[in-house]
């Protein structure tokens, strides 16, 4: 029985639109013209417990849409969601009390009042007895190294401390569902990793379910095994990243490095898509050519210093995928 | 600590924090209350007519007017706004609590700690260099506080209805724009309602913003009996309870329509 079940979500929103300009917004006054946005367009997935989940897709395609009716604050217009047997809106109050949330761009501390009175608070809030409260709190402290932060008020913190306070504070009733929206957005490289580290020590060691939205391949990358791809309401792929790539494309890149700067470098299995002095880049299809034949006819016909075999990017992936619906 | 009396407790330290906006705020009430005064002065020389309160006990009603401002429901909640604006307020929705007795505990909040801090540098002043008495009795300084007590339960209903007003408004310029208006004349803070046409006072008295200041105060004065203060307590209560349950329809309500701002 997986913990999370959706089945044909549907939501659609109404947005009122008015032209630009002066004449635009006195026609508004008279005539409102309203444009419906599906936002969700019958999607559908189940997720078990433990699973750590990629949900990925262009900005507006509906993924905290998604994750807005799995945590319980927003009522979808049809279809059927289950958590943990419950359905999210119609049992808010027991719902939310087994999750955890955090959505990046937003806070959900207390602007002044320093971090510790804020997770007094939610200790409060989600009546967390009080020896499970000091014993959570304190592992998180520890886990995300909060202990120098504790005092300051909140509005005081840079975004990467904020950001390790809001994950703490999202814990502190110990939910076995979290869902984070967008968590690394805008941090930099360090607060990144840190936030990605103690994500994967949850998941590995707590056995939390974990739902990740993001625009940062880096986190899917370094997170998730399994990967959802949504786009205007729609489902485009689920399935492994490894699956996702031989979806989309299957070809490798091959970077070489020559000795000599002027030889010219060609194969019938594969093509030239960049070249910068003496490295070149190669791309080609392993299932036309071996990586290791490739490797061999190259390194024996020409003078190699160094190279190495990656995928493409997955941002590229990602891109073809939805390019590909759009056109 | 309930999760409510947590939330409350949390909002008045944070509100209790904004010492500045207090002193500011005493200033401009001590200001204010001076000119008004000056006017009730005049007003009382230029009539020759007896009026049914006396100049001294209009004096003490005009400062606990400027005292006890903030108890007035005339505005949302400044963080309720700011939240459904940007959308925050997904956060106050995951809570396991519910939404209405969330947003209740926070207009009490907002209507006590702001007073709490403005109301002690006012009583000082005034009641040393501007006329300002002290209760008529212990009995009135007892009613007063009951009250007091009564007037902060319904005005936190009275805001709680603002604030949910902001669910289908989103930015409550509205609300706050049309409501002060209609709130501070008929609780009696510009004009005591011992001083309206007479015709026009039991009308008055029957709205709930009479009670939220016109009832303390004239228990303060002494003007209310026993059972008089007893009756005037009840109908607090009344208002309250018909507004929480008004409230709280409209929050279930808008629940399913409720649409969170932002990506």
């Amino acid at each position: 029985m997986p913990q999370i079940v959706v089945e044909e979500l549907r939501k659609t929103f109404r947005v009122a639109e008015r032209q630009a300009g002066a004449w635009g917004a006195v026609r508004g006054l008279v005539q409102r013209r309203q444009r419906e946005v599906r936002a969700l367009d019958g999607v559908s997935f189940a997720l078990d417990a433990g699973e750590m989940v990629g949900y990925i897709g262009p900005n507006g395609a509906g993924k905290s849409t998604t994750v807005k009716v799995l945590s319980g604050i927003l009522v979808p217009d049809s279809g059927r969601c289950e958590v943990m047997g419950r359905t999210p809106w119609q049992d808010r109050v027991a719902h939310v009390s087994g999750i955890g949330v955090v959505f990046g761009q937003r806070t959900q501390l207390w602007w002044d009042l320093p971090v510790i009175e804020s997770f007094d608070l939610l200790r409060d809030i989600y009546r967390v007895p009080g020896s499970d409260y000091l014993r959570a709190r304190d592992e998180l402290v520890d886990l995300l190294n909060l202990a120098p932060l504790l005092d300051t008020p909140v509005r005081q913190l840079s975004l990467g401390q904020r950001m390790r306070c809001d994950l703490a504070a999202s814990l502190l009733h110990s939910p076995s569902i979290l869902f984070l929206d967008e968590p690394t957005i805008g941090l930099d490289a360090v607060s990144k990793l840190a936030v990605r580290g103690f994500v994967k020590t949850l998941n590995r060691q707590r056995g939390v379910t974990v739902i990740l939205t993001t625009h940062d391949m880096d986190d899917i990358e370094a997170l998730c095994s399994r990967v959802i791809v949504i786009g205007e309401g729609r489902i485009l792929s689920d399935g492994t990243l490894e699956a996702l790539r031989g979806r989309v494309s299957r070809e490798r890149r091959l970077t070489i490095d020559l000795v000599d700067e002027c030889e010219e470098v060609e194969d019938a299995d594969a093509s030239v898509i960049r070249r910068e002095g003496p490295r070149v880049w190669l791309r080609y299809d392993p299932a036309r050519v071996s990586t290791a034949d490739l490797i061999a006819r190259v390194t024996s016909r020409h003078a190699v210093r160094d190279l190495f075999v990656e995928n493409p990017p997955i941002e590229e992936i990602i891109a073809e995928l939805y390019g590909g619906r759009e056109g | 600590m309930t999760p409510y009396v947590a939330i409350l407790s949390g909002r008045f330290r944070t509100l209790l924090q904004y010492r500045a906006a207090a002193f500011a705020g005493a200033g401009t009430q001590l200001f204010w209350g001076l000119i008004r005064m000056m006017i009730f002065d005049a007003f009382y020389r230029s009539s020759a007519a007896p009026q049914p309160i006396s100049l001294s006990q209009t004096i003490t009603y005009i400062w606990l007017g400027q005292a006890m401002l903030g108890i007035l429901p005339w505005n949302v909640d400044p963080d309720v706004r700011g939240m459904i604006r940007t959308g925050s307020v997904a956060y106050e929705l995951l809570r396991p609590l519910d939404l209405y007795a969330l947003w209740y505990s926070r207009a009490v909040a907002q209507r006590t700690a702001p007073t709490l801090l403005r109301s002690i540098p006012i009583f000082i002043v005034a009641g040393t260099f501007f006329g300002l008495r002290a209760p008529a009795s212990l009995f009135a300084l007892a009613a007063w506080i009951l009250t007091t007590a009564g007037a902060i339960l319904l005005s936190a209903a009275i805001s709680s209805l603002l604030t949910i007003s902001l669910l289908w408004t989103v930015s409550g310029e509205g609300v706050t724009r049309l409501v002060p208006g209609l709130v501070i004349a008929l609780s009696g803070m510009i004009v005591p309602i011992q001083l309206f046409p007479e015709w026009s006072q039991p009308l008055v008295r029957a709205l709930p913003f009479a009670q939220v200041v016109d009832t303390p105060f004239r228990a303060y004065l002494g003007t209310l009996g026993r059972s008089e203060t007893a009756s005037a307590i009840v109908v607090q209560l009344a208002w309250t309870g018909v507004l929480v349950l008004f409230g709280r329809w409209l929050v279930a309500r808008a629940a399913r329509r409720l649409v969170v701002q932002g990506g």
